[in-house]
């Protein structure tokens, strides 16, 4: 459980990542290869592989809703990184899903 | 921003940018998922070795899928926001869900329905943009 954990924190920064590579892309389609972008690759491939050692030992049922806590990091780096503002609408959004994962992880 | 004054406050220019770029996230799902697929049925009859890897072509195609719908990503990245676009990248549960139950033919249960149901809802809920 806390590798699936791990992997939430290590795919959120992945997307904090890929954010800041694809701003890079406002310079054309081909800077789509740039450092920023590699890196958040690499941290969704080691994301993933985490992901996979934990679901070994895990339930679904728990290891769902702990992935999707990888969104709750990503709303708070881009708050802090991006200056994105907190909104009722994200919010909201956001707990729905959260609320949506459970029960497919319950379902699965 | 002058031209901004004509549309009318349901079509703002920051509405379709938004949409535009949950669209490409909505794209960006269903490649993940079939990628997700891909890799399930390729990973059934995995032969180990490099050669097992590189002649697996559900496996290969899964991975080509995935950096596709990577792709689709880092594009609505460009203009959309990380905190609005990210969580909709939960539909490629709903995605995954509906297409183990039509070709691995897995189990649906009222649970799964539920959780579909309300991540759509939640994704509407991001879309739809809030009338500040």
């Amino acid at each position: 459980m806390l590798l699936v954990f791990v992997a939430s924190i290590i795919g959120s920064f992945g997307a904090v990542f890929l954010k800041l590579g694809a701003a890079k892309l406002h310079g054309g389609f081909w800077k789509i290869f740039n450092v920023q972008l590699a890196i958040g690759v690499i941290l969704f491939l080691g994301s993933s592989a985490f992901f996979v050692s934990g679901i070994r030992h895990g339930q679904l049922s728990v290891l769902y809703p702990m992935v999707s806590l990888g969104y709750v990091w990503t709303l708070v780096w881009s708050r802090i990184f991006f200056k994105e503002a907190f909104t009722r609408q994200k919010f909201l959004g956001l707990a729905l899903i959260l609320i949506g994962v459970c029960f497919v992880g319950l379902g699965s | 921003m002058s031209s901004t004054a004509i549309t009318s406050p349901v079509d703002q220019p920051d509405d379709r940018a938004r949409q535009r770029s949950i669209g490409l996230v909505f794209c960006c799902t269903i490649l993940g998922a079939a990628a997700q697929i891909l890799m399930k049925s390729g990973a059934n009859h995995f032969v180990p070795g490099l050669m097992g890897l590189i002649t697996n072509v559900p496996l290969m195609c899964g991975y080509v899928l995935y950096g596709m719908s990577t792709v689709l990503l880092v594009l609505a990245l460009k203009d959309g926001e990380l905190s609005l676009l990210y969580p909709v990248i939960a539909l490629t549960y709903v995605w995954v869900t509906g297409l183990s139950f039509l070709i691995f033919h897995d189990t649906a249960n009222v649970s799964k329905l539920v959780g579909i149901v309300i991540i759509v809802l939640g994704v509407g809920v991001l879309g739809k943009g809030g009338r500040s």
